[in-house]
């Protein structure tokens, strides 16, 4: 009898051990180590897209715009920020930061991308937005609303945005539209 | 099945021997422009990188019958030697398909990342077209601020080739979509050897284009292309008079 309730016993204490063990790896894969991947970096300045759109009435195109030979410009340069902010024109921390730290001294701001790709991926904006008709949501987060610039997770081991987008997310959409997913269509 | 039809489109370059003046300009040309890494001692060539070799031809035969010609020899960018399949050696034999050929260009690719250095397209290519890079690649103090920002510096360990200047045809294609067009114009997609070259030997463009340059003179009497025996069926025809010059070409080079 006694021998029976040992067997089951250490039964039992196996199964424990392999449910803790089991979440235990669970949770140091889920949650600890894409917490210790991932660097939280904040953007120099905290840039509101809200207010310039509907304060200033800016468009998107006023400061990410293409250059005339089809390369795309990305982020503006600070010669686009000096055009209104020479000096501070209400009463934010974020604006009087931007006029005495990168105006007055003539520093470019240091933007951090959300979406920087390798140097071996060739992206044409040009392609995707004057000939696929495709909107900038279509790929990226929408910043209409946003009033304030949202940190950049950043892959400690790969040193790339946890948000760029991934290749296979390129040849599926490829696929689908029937475009070439050759090789050196998006590879430099 | 030479190629793909249907995209219209297979890009190839003549390159007129009788003309070349062996200056060297495009060896340069696209050292240059594809940030292809040098040593400080560049004399062993089975080491060093050279994406286009410049071959120097005589017929062996003394003066008066003497005579000698330069031969520059891009990746020639072969359709097919597996009829009817239009795979190049070099694609057939990469286990990682880190080579592949652009079925809507005909150009023939080599994606430096993918590729695991294991060599066997070196070895399969019939004409020596592709390099290995056994060291990483350093550039002495101020070049690294030259490099060609279009292009990728490739790492140690991997294979590297000629790939026609790839980004200029990424480029032409980028400007062709600002204003709204497909097709690209004759002359708007050029690598940078044929638009070195002083003598005009080298002309490039669409072959399947009957109204092309190039298409014009890859059928002329005098074009012929590397080693056809093999069926490689290059993407990079030659032209010459000269009988001992086109006996040497389907030689051995």
């Amino acid at each position: 009898m006694t021998g029976e309730n040992k067997q089951q016993n250490s039964g039992l204490l196996g199964w424990l051990l392999f449910v803790v063990g089991f979440t235990g790896a669970l949770f140091v894969g889920w949650v600890v180590f894409p917490q210790l991947l991932f660097s939280t970096q904040y953007q120099p300045i905290n840039y509101n897209h809200a207010i310039h759109q509907e304060e200033a009435g800016m468009s998107c195109e006023d400061c990410h715009s293409f250059r005339d030979d089809g390369s795309y410009a990305g982020k503006p340069q600070l010669a686009a920020c000096v055009e209104c902010h020479e000096e501070p024109q209400g009463e934010t921390e974020s604006e009087a930061m931007l006029v005495s730290e990168f105006v007055k001294p003539e520093k470019e701001i240091p933007w951090i991308s959300y979406s920087r790709q390798p140097d071996n991926v060739f992206f044409s904006h040009a392609a995707h937005v004057k000939m696929a008709e495709m909107e900038c949501t279509d790929c990226h987060r929408d910043v209409q609303e946003e009033t304030e610039a949202p940190p950049v997770k950043i892959n400690r081991l790969t040193g790339y945005p946890n948000e760029i987008m991934k290749m296979y997310v390129c040849e599926d959409c490829h696929a689908r539209e029937h475009v070439s997913n050759s090789c050196d269509v998006c590879h430099k | 099945m030479s190629g793909n039809k249907s995209s219209g489109v297979r890009y190839g370059m003549v390159i007129d021997v009788d003309k070349c003046t062996g200056c060297m300009a495009c060896s340069v040309a696209c050292q240059q422009e594809n940030n292809v890494s040098f040593r400080e001692d560049e004399t062993n060539k089975l080491r060093s990188i050279t994406w286009l070799e410049v071959f120097y031809l005589d017929n062996g035969k003394p003066y008066p019958e003497h005579r000698k010609a330069y031969m520059p020899r891009p990746c020639q960018h072969c359709d097919s030697s597996h009829h009817p399949y239009p795979y190049p050696p070099c694609t057939f034999v990469c286990p990682v398909n880190a080579t592949h050929r652009d079925e809507e260009t005909g150009l023939v690719n080599h994606i430096p990342v993918r590729c695991i250095g294991c060599r066997y397209c070196i070895s399969a290519c019939s004409y020596h077209a592709r390099y290995f890079n056994w060291w990483d690649p350093k550039w002495p103090e101020p070049m690294e601020e030259m490099l060609t920002p279009d292009v990728s510096t490739r790492m140690r360990g991997v294979v590297e080739k000629c790939t026609m200047c790839i980004h200029r045809l990424q480029r032409a294609k980028n400007l062709a979509f600002m204003e709204g067009r497909r097709e690209l114009e004759e002359g708007e997609y050029v690598p940078a050897c044929v638009e070195s070259c002083p003598a005009k030997a080298m002309t490039f463009g669409n072959l399947l284009d009957s109204h092309s340059e190039v298409a014009k003179l890859a059928k002329s009497r005098h074009a012929f292309r590397l080693l056809e025996k093999l069926k490689t069926k290059p993407k990079v025809y030659y032209l010459s008079s000269q009988d001992w010059i086109r006996k040497l070409a389907d030689n051995v080079l």
